[in-house]
């Protein structure tokens, strides 16, 4: 499996680390909501088919990967920096400790 | 139905074994039964058995999407063994140790239990302690351990490197003398024959397609060869868990599924009459009765369906064994393959009536699904029928991963891919 790193080129996999699912979203860090936290913790959509996740190129130019790849064939579909899809964070979070 | 005496081979022997009869039938669907069990592998195969054997339902269907035994029951490396440390895990899989014990006879099926033991290599004084330490557990609840020395496993493997100039020196080892290996395909198929003959109808070439839902409630599943109804729907189908549970409207479950892989070298006149496993990677092996050395490492480590692994977790594997058992390097490999493994979150299975009513779920194995299989089949029959989990499976919930009740063996939390 090469995985084409968009800093590197393609790389072998075992130049990258696998970070896990990423069709997950952290829940905002002050959320007590504990639903919400399980479900990001345990549950998976486990998808059959092209899957989004995240690999660090560990063994290269470190960057974090967001790569779309089949699970069924493990055909890469597409790869890219992580922080170009990641969401910003919203300006209206509260720095920890401050009061609502 | 097909009987294996001494008679009837000789007989056949004489008239060219054209005689033989199938050892299950292969009967056309019925409109409806009691209990379809989704997945016709080791623990679909073992559920409809145990449902019939001790509950008395025998009006069952198990539908596979295949072949019988053309999943992870045919894929594994065939250990057998109870070494685990939490109570739950350990009285589970010993309940299965014992189910294995009287296999054979209790399905007049010859699996080829072989209770050959299984060592576990400590490399380090730290993991010898936390090995002696699960020796200590599972004594205590009722499993078997002995902690060995180097000199002692030096004269139980030979060809394994015990000196103390290698890689990573051995500082003894917990052996499980109960443990052992079978034959997984024998296993398959004695509970098909075992179930076809209390009534059971096995049905190969079935895919489900859909379930049949009346509100919350299932009713029964859509396969590519008719609508059948159930009173209750039980799911056993491993890697596939979630494909299967997304056409019942559940996107989102506490596995994911990945590929491992397992290697047969070519045959070697016998050497090692036990199991050992390496500490300071992560490698098993045996050797079958056909000679071949069966081995397997971790899985790849990302998620997968395709059944086949990559190459890294190959290289790692060989380099491994290399540098248990130097004599082994210029050994070649006869063939590998890959299975699909549903993880689960905490690395310990999941019995459970639901998660919606009718329907019942059977997954979260990991890599060790094999040795579970009696006890899993067991158990599963018994919540199935009763409507309420035996006290062997009362942990094994789905819901334990949101009250806080995981059963961590290993102590990785949700990271799938290090369980």
């Amino acid at each position: 499996m090469l995985i084409p790193c968009p800093y590197c080129g393609p790389r072998d996999v075992s130049e990258f680390t696998y970070q896990g699912d990423a069709n997950r979203t952290r829940p905002d860090p002050l959320s007590t909501d504990r639903e919400v936290w399980d479900g990001y913790v345990y549950d998976r959509l486990n998808t059959a088919g092209d899957h989004r996740e995240y690999w660090q190129h560990s063994g290269g130019c470190r960057s974090h990967l967001l790569v779309v790849r089949s699970t069924l064939t493990h055909a890469i579909v597409s790869a890219g920096f992580a922080r170009d899809a990641a969401t910003k964070p919203k300006k209206t979070r509260r720095k920890a400790g401050a009061r609502p | 139905m097909a009987e294996y005496s001494a008679l009837a081979l000789l007989k056949n022997a004489l008239t060219g074994n054209r005689d033989w009869k199938p050892a299950w039938c292969k009967p056309e669907p019925k409109p409806e039964y009691d209990v379809v069990v989704v997945g016709g592998g080791g623990h679909g195969l073992a559920t409809a058995y145990y449902l019939a054997r001790e509950h008395g339902i025998t009006n069952i269907a198990v539908v596979e999407k295949g072949w019988l035994g053309s999943g992870n029951v045919g894929r594994n490396t065939t250990i057998v063994r109870s070494n685990y440390m939490l109570p739950a895990n350990v009285r589970f899989y010993e309940h299965s140790m014992k189910l294995w014990e009287n296999l054979s006879h209790e399905l007049n099926y010859n699996v080829m239990f072989s209770q050959r033991g299984i060592l576990n290599l400590a490399h380090t004084p730290s993991q010898a302690d936390d090995f002696i330490r699960r020796g200590n557990a599972m004594l205590h609840d009722g499993a078997d351990a002995v902690w060995l020395t180097p000199a002692e496993i030096a004269k139980k493997v030979r060809g394994l490197d015990v000196s103390a100039k290698a890689r990573f020196p051995i500082v003894g080892g917990l052996f499980q003398p109960r443990a052992g290996t079978a034959r997984h395909d024998a296993v398959a198929w004695g509970y098909a024959r075992g179930a076809d003959r209390l009534g059971v109808d096995i049905l190969e070439n079935c895919e489900v397609t859909g379930f049949l839902r009346d509100g919350d409630r299932v009713t029964g599943v859509a396969t590519v060869r008719g609508e059948i109804r159930a009173k209750k729907v039980a799911i056993a189908v491993a890697g596939s868990t979630g494909r299967v549970m997304r056409l019942a409207g559940i996107d989102r479950l506490p596995i994911e599924s990945h590929v491992l892989q397992a290697f047969v070298s070519e045959s070697l006149k016998p050497f090692i009459d036990t199991v050992v496993t390496f500490g300071a990677g992560h490698l098993y092996v045996s050797q079958s009765d056909k000679g071949g050395l069966v081995f397997g490492g971790d899985i790849d480590g990302y998620n997968s369906y395709a059944q086949r692994g990559n190459l890294p977790v190959v290289e790692e594997v060989m380099s491994e064994m290399a540098s248990l058992f130097p004599g082994l390097a210029p050994v070649r490999l006869l063939r590998s393959w890959g299975g699909i493994m549903d993880m689960s979150m905490d690395g310990s299975p999941i019995i459970t009536t639901g998660p919606l009513p009718g329907m019942f779920l059977n997954s979260g194995w990991c890599y060790g699904g094999f040795k579970a299989t009696p006890a899993s089949g067991w158990c599963f029959a018994w919540t199935i029928a009763k409507d309420a989990p035996h006290p062997l499976n009362a942990a094994f919930t789905l819901d334990r991963f949101h009250r806080g009740a995981v059963i961590d063996e290993k102590g990785q939390g949700a990271t799938p891919r290090l369980h």
